[in-house]
């Protein structure tokens, strides 16, 4: 009798163990759109616990490699997919949808000691960024005549960070081009710490870091000399992010769907899901939610089962993502 | 009866030699660890190097002002990395030495034993504090301190790591230096005292010189660790390489570089990833030499008063 009873304690023990899940969306990618997804999973996980979610975090490019392999079922992306990564895909006969998911914003930081910067522009950020000025641009008064002569000290992303990516393309015009004379580090704690005990500095990195330690640092408003965009600068919030006068510094961030899987219902669950509810959840990761309205386009453009990427290869800094979606969907 | 002993004997007898000769065997593996292990380091070191400098100037190497190896024009000259650690060495070699000696000094000529009893463990405290716990305390306490002395001084700088590593290297130089000092014979300090000196007089005049090569070990040995430290710097002195003796700016020493690079992710085998064997050899180069004076100076000049 006691054994039997060990007997069907062990059997209930072990077969949760050898848990037989329904089905599995297996999704890899972007490390920046990891928080987005992982809590988009995690809270699908207890609505839908038969359907296992696997989030891996290979770096965009890592994610689409394996994606145009047929060996994911979603990607995640902090920049649109390449013209090369398409041909990967076509070769192998793998269709994709894009889907933005959120903004992310670069946000321009000096100390709180600072009370000579009142707005930077996109060729001030440019001049004090771009490889020439190297060893040449030392003081802030270099960079705008009516600033005083106070030592310009720089801190920003590693070169292996995705920010990097995006901040070199959207300022100095070509990705991976930079000046290397500054605190260059992948660890934002790193940066926040310099910045803020740093009369003369200037830093940047995403935005969800400056709310983490607002006290310490002022954010500095952006003037992208975009006359469209309106001609004040602008600070980063969710709506300037949104509105596009944030300019060239918000970002968005996508999935990418293969078509295969679309059409898997436990896919489209998922991402129905995930549309749904990453307005409180991006919001919650610290990054910034779509409008409403572009997360509606962006559902629909995945219920029409609208294959190719928006960008075409083109450069996505600065783009009116519900402009682009809405033209594409019609 | 006799032969049945002798037959134990010699059975005991062999069974003891060969637990001797594994034992030796023991103690030989242990000891050709630490080669094995300087030899290896040495060579990977090499090896890297070498396929380094295939692809950059040697010259280019050993006399350019700018570092940016990881950026997308490659600048490889180490100069900046190494006034980076040669600043941090000397701010601290300058608090550590004064101080250290002084505390070897007064523990040996002038302090009462009970209060000997008080600060000999204390410092042996201070150098068990971890490197990591230095640095933080550099951050967030000396450099607030240090701005509002100087208020342009950025947030990481060469100032506030140098000092905290000359406290934390302080009981290096000042246990050594009382060794040597204790290891002056009795009688020279008597007969300064005989011939009428001070105690001032006998310490700076008898002792000190009587124990130089000691207190010259401690100090070279206090700079080859300051010199390979690396959490405090890591920490509080900043990790942009930039070719200046000015303590209150920011800089990026060979240790921290080598931090920086492990720590990212630089794909093994590129050219990125080899700077830092490059650095490592120019860091063993200058550890390496230091050490091999103190050995020198310690051969030289000990035999003096045995």
């Amino acid at each position: 009798m006691k054994k039997l009873f060990l007997f069907a304690f062990l059997l209930v023990l072990t077969s949760s163990c050898f848990k037989k899940y329904d089905a599995k969306i297996t999704i890899d990618g972007s490390s920046s759109v990891y928080p987005i997804t992982e809590a988009v999973a995690e809270e699908f996980r207890e609505v839908e616990p038969d359907i296992r979610v696997t989030v891996g975090v290979s770096g965009t490019g890592g994610g689409f490699r394996k994606f145009t392999r047929g060996e994911t079922d979603i990607s995640n992306a902090s920049r649109p997919i390449t013209a090369i990564e398409i041909k990967a895909a076509q070769e192998n006969g793998i269709e994709f949808i894009e889907i933005p998911v959120a903004y992310d914003g670069l946000a321009v930081v000096v100390s709180t000691e600072n009370d000579f910067v009142d707005y930077l522009t996109i060729s001030e950020l440019k001049k004090i960024w771009e490889p020439e000025a190297q060893g040449v641009i030392k003081s802030w008064k270099q960079v705008r005549e009516s600033f005083p002569d106070v030592p310009l000290n720089l801190y920003g992303a590693g070169t292996s960070s995705g920010t990097y990516d995006y901040f070199t393309e959207a300022v100095v015009g070509k990705a991976k081009s930079s000046r290397g004379d500054y605190t260059a580090s992948e660890d934002d704690n790193v940066l926040v710490q310099g910045v803020s005990t740093d009369k003369g500095g200037l830093g940047y990195f995403g935005l969800a870091y400056y709310s983490e330690n607002a006290g310490k640092l002022k954010l500095v408003p952006i003037d992208d000399e975009n006359p469209e965009n309106g001609t004040a600068p602008v600070l980063p919030s969710a709506a300037s992010v949104n509105d596009g006068s944030y300019g060239p510094l918000a970002r968005p961030e996508f999935i990418y769907v293969s078509l295969k899987a679309a059409n898997d219902p436990y896919v489209q669950k998922f991402i129905k899901f995930y549309m749904e509810n990453a307005p409180v959840l991006v919001e919650e990761v610290g990054y910034i939610p779509l409008s409403k309205e572009a997360y509606q386009i962006a559902y629909e453009r995945f219920l029409k089962k609208i294959p190719g990427s928006m960008f075409d290869d083109k450069s996505h800094v600065g783009v009116d993502l519900i402009k682009i979606l809405r033209s594409e969907n019609e | 009866m006799s032969n049945f002993f002798r037959l134990f004997s010699n059975i005991t007898e062999n069974k003891a030699k060969i637990k001797e000769g594994i034992i030796e065997f023991v103690l030989l593996l242990c000891s050709l660890v630490t080669i094995i292990t300087t030899a290896g380091i040495i060579v990977i070191l090499t090896v890297d190097t070498y396929a380094f400098f295939k692809e950059v100037s040697i010259i280019e190497f050993f006399t350019g002002t700018e570092w940016t190896p990881l950026f997308e024009q490659k600048k490889f000259g180490i100069l900046p990395l190494v006034t980076g650690t040669l600043l941090t060495t000397i701010i601290a070699i300058s608090v550590a030495v004064p101080i250290g000696l002084t505390i070897a000094i007064y523990l040996n000529e002038y302090a009462p034993k009970k209060l000997t009893q008080v600060i000999k463990p204390t410092l042996e405290i201070l150098a068990a504090i971890p490197t990591v716990v230095y640095g933080f305390f550099a951050l967030v306490f000396v450099t607030p301190i240090l701005q509002s002395i100087f208020p342009t001084l950025s947030g990481f700088n060469a100032l506030s790591a140098g000092l905290v590593m000359g406290v934390m290297i302080i009981p290096y130089v000042s246990s050594l230096s009382e060794d040597a000092l204790r290891a002056v014979p009795n009688s020279l300090r008597e007969a300064s005292y005989g011939m009428g000196a001070t105690r001032f007089q006998t310490a700076f005049k008898v002792m000190i010189p009587a124990a130089s090569s000691g207190i010259i070990v401690s100090v070279i040995l206090a700079i080859s660790r300051a010199i390979g430290e690396t959490m405090i710097v890591a920490i509080a002195a900043g990790q942009q390489p930039r070719f200046t003796f000015n303590p209150l700016e920011s800089v990026e020493t060979i240790t921290t570089y080598i931090v920086q690079v492990s720590m990212g992710d630089v794909p093994q085998g590129s050219l990125e990833y080899r700077t830092i064997f490059a650095a490592g050899i120019t860091l063993f180069i200058f550890t390496f030499i230091l050490n091999s004076i103190s050995f020198w100076v310690k051969k030289k000049y000990q035999e003096r008063y045995e």
